[in-house]
């Protein structure tokens, strides 16, 4: 809908390099220098599930970490699954060496300061995957970052051991106290944003912990940029199913494409409250 | 041995094609987001997302459930409006060289008729007029599902719009019977049929233990309904034989494509598959151009409507392709 320039994704044939258990999760990494080429933090993969004459049409997408471009070395990306229904547990079954249908890298990515400012990363889940290479790059940019990870309980948290040999500084939570401290990424990071003079919060995770961060940051009058998790039929911006009602510059909310628009938003442009109505003050609405 | 090459451009009404492989509405946008794959113009076409007069916001989420070798959609005509439409997708378009088809939505015949005057001088190949989205609040307003209605919206757009650009009507499947809509359309003035639409249906989400999709019913799309669309170009092009038809429903390959040209189109849409592969419209050019030759054919217009002759009519064809040598 906007003019606005897209980023290059391709579609590419990847040979599955390593798979690792991580808790309830695994680990894919892949060979895939196309996608890794034009890789920047926040940005995902959607993968084709089910083989050739598959009966699940559309692709499953997964935030990109560990990248590596490849230099003398094919590129490679990974990314972490969790079951959750026929094309993930399709998924599960891959084994090293086989290959897998790519289209990437897709969405937005993170916007970076344009100096070294401190930061507080809060990941839900694996909501923390993309946030371990947008910490590599806040650092060496000379930003101070802290980070916090959370999930439900402890088998549900993911990278909080990569977090910590990044950045040190890694507050865990769970909401059963199985891990950490007891309770929600949202109680550590009021006093994480103080004590570091934060003056941005990146944040992936469940939509509900999603607005509850911004809502944190928003009450530190700092901005929050969050990765959001729509359901997708297509991820490269043609079918118009993940839209999310956000507010622009000039305070005009429209629906726009998480896919192509996102993965990555200002938590304040959200229309959290508005999710999943079509709100009457909304471009367009008065046109259905 | 090398395959022989088989003419494959084809027709509809007056706009020529280098290819018979277009996308569908509202599964290629306006073209722009296909360009990191593939080079647009070396499609059939580009068939727009429907447009209407007005920005639309469109349906509340979730718009889309998964089903067995399909989807459930709702979005609702979300779009631009017409003038926003014209200034950035119709101008990209022009300028990448693609063949374009527009597609149209309104409330009514006026919106229609605004629609079709409004972009009476615009660059286009072909108006697609879509009265059969299942995704708007009054049933009433599927055109498409009333004779009458169809009508009164195609005889008022061919006069509207512009005289030089072939006018298609958009069918839904969801009527008793397709061929008597076909013939009230084809009488009103329409040069060809674009069809199908997608087909109603609904998902209940066990979560929630309500229905998955924000609009409560969707369109239902993909390799599910193929055999639904094929009976349905099969039944209109019995009904009207002299009109062409843009074929759709669950083409995913060139051997889909092809039942599609033998069942009576002239042309295809590629719509759901191109979620599941972006190339896949590109890929089945090729395809279908194999396909073509396997069988014997030296082109692709002498497959349009195949299915329809007797084993003694194909053989007498297959008979006369051999008496003259291959190529030219
Ligand atoms: C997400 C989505 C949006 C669609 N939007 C439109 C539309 O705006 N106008 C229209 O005429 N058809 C629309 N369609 C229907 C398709 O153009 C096509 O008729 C139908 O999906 C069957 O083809 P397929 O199985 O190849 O997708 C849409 C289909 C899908 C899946
Ligand atoms: S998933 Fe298709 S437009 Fe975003």
């Amino acid at each position: 809908m906007t003019s606005d320039v897209l980023p290059g994704p391709v579609q590419e044939t990847g040979e599955i390099f390593d798979v690792t258990r991580l808790g309830e999760y695994t680990q894919f990494t892949v060979v895939a220098p196309g996608v890794a080429r034009g890789f920047k933090p926040g940005q995902f993969v959607a993968i084709a599930v089910g083989g050739r004459d598959t009966s699940m049409l559309l692709r499953r997408s997964f935030a990109l970490y560990g990248v590596q471009p490849g230099a003398e070395f094919a590129g490679t990306i990974q990314f972490v699954v969790a079951a959750k229904g026929g094309g993930t547990e399709w998924l599960l079954r891959r084994q090293i060496g086989d290959t897998l249908d790519l289209v990437g890298p897709l969405g937005v990515p993170f916007p970076l300061p344009r100096a070294s400012v401190p930061a507080v990363l809060v990941g839900g889940g694996y909501g923390t995957a993309p946030l371990l290479p947008l910490a590599q790059v806040l650092l060496a940019q000379g930003s101070d970052v802290e980070m916090i990870v959370g999930a439900a309980t402890a088998s549900r948290l993911f990278g909080e051991m990569q977090a910590k040999r990044i950045i040190g500084k890694v507050t865990v939570t769970t909401d059963d106290g199985t891990a950490g401290q007891r309770g929600w990424v949202t109680d550590p990071l009021p006093s994480a944003i103080e004590r570091l003079g934060a003056e941005i919060v990146y944040a992936c995770g469940p939509m509900g912990m999603l607005r509850a961060v911004g809502e944190v940051a928003g009450a530190h009058a700092i901005p929050a940029q969050v990765a959001v998790e729509e359901s997708m039929a297509c991820g490269i911006g043609v079918c118009m199913t993940c839209v999310l009602p956000v507010r622009d510059g000039d305070g005009v909310s429209r629906f726009v494409r998480s896919c192509v628009e996102g993965p990555v938003f200002d938590a304040g442009r959200i229309r959290w409250a508005d999710v999943g109505t079509v709100p009457a003050d909304l471009f367009g609405a008065d046109g259905n | 041995m090398g395959t022989p090459t088989v003419d494959i451009s084809t027709s509809l009404a007056s706009f020529e094609l280098p290819n018979p492989v277009l996308t569908a509405s509202g599964c290629a946008a306006a073209g722009r987001e296909l360009s990191p794959f593939f080079d647009v113009a070396e499609l059939g076409g580009i068939v727009t997302k429907s447009i209407m007069m007005k920005p639309r916001s469109g349906r509340s989420t979730p718009r889309m459930a998964e089903t067995p070798s399909g989807m459930l959609n709702s979005i609702g005509l979300q779009g631009p409006g017409v003038d926003s439409f014209i200034e950035h997708d119709l101008k990209w378009l022009h300028e990448s060289g693609a063949r374009t088809v527009v597609s149209i939505a309104g409330h009514n015949t006026d919106e229609f008729v605004a629609l079709a005057r409004r972009l009476y001088d615009q660059p286009m190949d072909l108006l697609e007029v879509n009265i059969s989205c299942p995704n708007v609040e009054n049933r009433g307003q599927v055109f498409a599902c009333d004779a009458i209605a169809a009508t009164r919206v195609i005889s008022a757009v061919r006069r509207a719009a512009n005289p030089n650009v072939p006018i298609f009507a958009k069918l839904t499947p969801d009527v008793t019977d397709i061929g008597y809509i076909a013939r009230a359309v084809a009488e009103a003035g329409a040069d060809g049929i674009s069809l199908i639409n997608t087909l109603l249906g609904l998902v209940i989400d066990l979560d929630t233990l309500r229905p998955a999709l924000g609009g409560v019913t969707g369109g239902l799309s993909g390799p599910a309904i193929r055999p639904v669309a094929l009976r349905c170009v099969w039944q209109v092009h019995q009904a009207v034989p002299h009109l062409p038809l843009l074929g759709m429903g669950g083409i995913k390959t060139g051997k889909d494509a092809l039942q599609f040209i033998l069942a009576g189109a002239s042309a295809v849409s590629v719509g759901t598959a191109v979620f599941h592969d972006p190339t896949a419209p590109i890929r089945i050019i090729a395809e279908l151009s194999d396909e073509l030759a396997a069988r014997g054919f030296s082109s692709l217009r002498d497959a349009i409507g195949f299915a329809h002759l007797s084993s003694e009519q194909q053989a007498a064809y297959f008979a006369a392709q051999t008496a003259v040598p291959v190529g030219r």
